[in-house]
């Protein structure tokens, strides 16, 4: 019998609706895979064997009973643990929610598991996804399932959602939610040789996420491929009058219209993505998704987006002071953590519990956030930032007046080694350089496995689109998909 | 523009989180570093551009003004609410001496 955790979401639903195999089966397996790898990968916060068991029983007897089937009927996903799920563990990575057991179900898992899915745990991710290598959970770093030929040094699965990556490289879940601020589904993609997708800011509803930036946050899908994306994009998207920049918008059918024939379609190349010190491998994987792309009937022109290189310094002025309120809820008094000194009054529970509970990259933004927000200094980076976003988002609507879709590399580089940046925040924000303009502007935008370095290490590339037109993303990254043949995984050594 | 061990310290108090000294020092280069780099910001010319305030055009919505329109988020959830509160008494958030 094939390995069940070989399969991606269409196979596995498709699989359990013929009745090839049944959704407990399935759900065992992975069950089986997640508790092995926990030690070494450490993917998961807490896994949930019952709640994939217990959904998967109910696939079975509803297949049994003859009833329609969900588009996730069957498949067992990894949830990012910045979802809210009712009464399960529910802790941003952070210390402050440690023990937090929701009394409510996010919008999006809920969809989900209306759609079929069930639970195999919560993955972990950097502390209130403020991170681009995992590095910064209180429950541990996530060590990717990718290795360089003949080392052991432990590799970065990417950031924030780098448990959702790894567990998807290492097949202990055959997808995954994941949430992108700054590139947070992308980037963790293209550093495991995954793919993700994140849609036009507002098709996912935000009613149960925990919050970092309310103005860039986004949930989208990550799987092993474009097909499996757009299943889970689907069952994910949809208006919710709970959060008030929700689209009241129809889900469009991506699966049923994608199509990899590109002709009569504008790819733009974006100069200003040809940044200094880029490694001569990530231009050669560009050029041949140009060519690739070319292939599949595209035209493809050369575009400016003159203020690219602002993107990442205003995102780091509008995120943190995004942060620095949205975190102002963690007051020791609601729920999570408290810590009160012997004698304390209120205000030194507040700010006893905050030092307690709070990481240090998580200090960081908050204090950067209060400074650009206070009295004084508002106008000079705040408002500043906001109209240099303004001026992104105009280059990008002025791209597509002229073509379809972008193409860029995901990433600077392939995965780093754990600790190469712990040690200067510059140099990991950096990391986001590709991804944040496109989470600026709003953009649906998703990362592609496209090749390996020389070290063997994969390597993403980008494609952004119009907005609401994920269905060109989805398009375009299934012609590149489909050339590219990525079939490498890591070597199992867990 | 760049920020001292006293700015720090008025930043870290209000933004209510606790720092010892040693930290405060830590601090100070590594928020300087970011500041010195977001300065750039400043070079570009934003005459006549408006500040972005919705990244996707959207419609204000209106809710019907009915009690629980919604079950998930109306009212008589107080159980609920206090379910995960480090101290919850009597029906209501505990929280320490707030006035001397």
């Amino acid at each position: 019998m094939t390995d069940l955790t070989e399969l991606g979401v269409a196979a596995i639903r498709d699989g359990v609706a013929k009745g090839d195999f049944t959704a407990v089966e399935v759900a065992d397996a992975f069950n089986a895979n997640v508790a092995a790898a926990q030690d070494a990968l450490n993917a998961f916060i807490v896994a949930t064997p019952e709640a994939a068991v217990e959904a998967a029983r109910a696939t079975d007897a509803k297949r049994a009973a003859g009833e329609t089937l969900g588009k996730m009927a069957g498949v067992p996903i990894g949830m990012k643990d910045l979802f809210a799920t009712k009464g399960v563990q529910t802790t941003a990575a952070s210390h402050i929610l440690e023990g937090f057991k929701p009394e409510y179900e996010s919008t999006v898992s809920q969809k989900l598991w209306d759609a079929g899915a069930g639970m195999l745990g919560k993955l972990n991710l950097d502390q209130f996804a403020m991170g681009s290598s995992n590095e910064t959970s209180y429950f541990g770093n996530v060590i990717s399932p990718w290795r360089r030929p003949g080392s052991n040094a432990p590799l970065a699965p990417g950031g924030s959602s780098g448990g959702s990556s790894a567990a998807i490289a290492a097949r202990l879940c055959p997808a995954a939610t994941g949430t992108d601020t700054g590139g947070s589904i992308r980037q963790p993609a293209a550093f495991t040789g995954i793919t993700g997708i994140k849609p036009t800011y507002g098709r996912c509803s935000r009613w149960g996420v925990v919050a970092f930036a309310s103005s860039l946050d986004q949930a989208g899908a990550m799987a092993h491929d474009v097909t499996d994306c757009s299943i889970m994009l689907e069952a994910m998207t949809g208006f919710d009058p709970k959060d008030s920049t929700s689209l009241d918008m129809p889900v469009p059918e991506w699966t049923a219209n994608l199509s990899a024939d590109l002709k009569g379609k504008k790819v733009g190349i974006p100069r200003e993505y040809r940044v200094d010190g880029m490694p001569a491998e990530i231009e050669a994987i560009w050029q041949q998704g140009i060519a690739w792309l070319k292939d599949a009937g595209a035209e493809v022109v050369d575009v400016t987006l003159p203020h690219t290189q602002y993107a990442l310094p205003a995102y780091y002025i509008i995120a943190p002071a995004e942060a620095s309120s949205n975190l102002a809820r963690y007051d020791g008094v609601r729920y999570g953590l408290r810590d009160l000194p012997d004698g304390a009054n209120l205000q030194d529970m507040y700010a006893a519990t905050r030092a307690a509970g709070f990481g240090a990259e998580v200090k960081r933004r908050i204090l950067i956030g209060t400074y650009v927000l206070s009295a004084g200094f508002y106008d000079a980076y705040y408002t500043q930032a906001q109209k240099v976003r303004t001026l992104i988002s105009h280059d990008f609507m002025g791209a597509f007046s002229e073509v379809d879709v972008l193409l860029t590399p995901t990433a600077p580089s392939a995965a780093f080694a754990l600790g190469e940046n712990a040690d200067d925040p510059l140099a990991m924000y950096l990391n986001d350089v590709f991804t944040v303009p496109a989470s600026l502007a709003g953009l649906p935008a998703m990362s592609v496995p496209a090749g390996l370095d020389a070290q063997g290490l994969p390597l993403g590339l980008q494609l952004i689109g119009k907005p609401f037109d994920e269905q060109g993303v989805l398009n375009a990254g299934l012609a590149i998909e489909q050339r590219a043949g990525f079939a490498a995984k890591p070597e199992k050594w867990w | 523009m760049s920020v001292d061990t006293a700015t720090v310290a008025k930043i870290a108090s209000l933004a209510r989180i606790q720092v010892n000294a040693q930290e405060i020092e830590a601090m100070v280069p590594e928020l300087n570093g970011i500041l010195a780099w977001v300065e750039q910001l400043g070079e570009v010319d934003v005459s006549g551009i408006e500040p972005m305030t919705a990244v996707i055009p959207n419609q204000q919505r209106l809710r019907e003004d009915v009690i629980d329109a919604d079950p998930l988020t109306g009212g008589g959830k107080r159980d609920a609410v206090l379910a995960n509160a480090p101290a919850a008494e009597h029906g209501f958030f505990g929280v320490p001496k707030v006035i001397e």
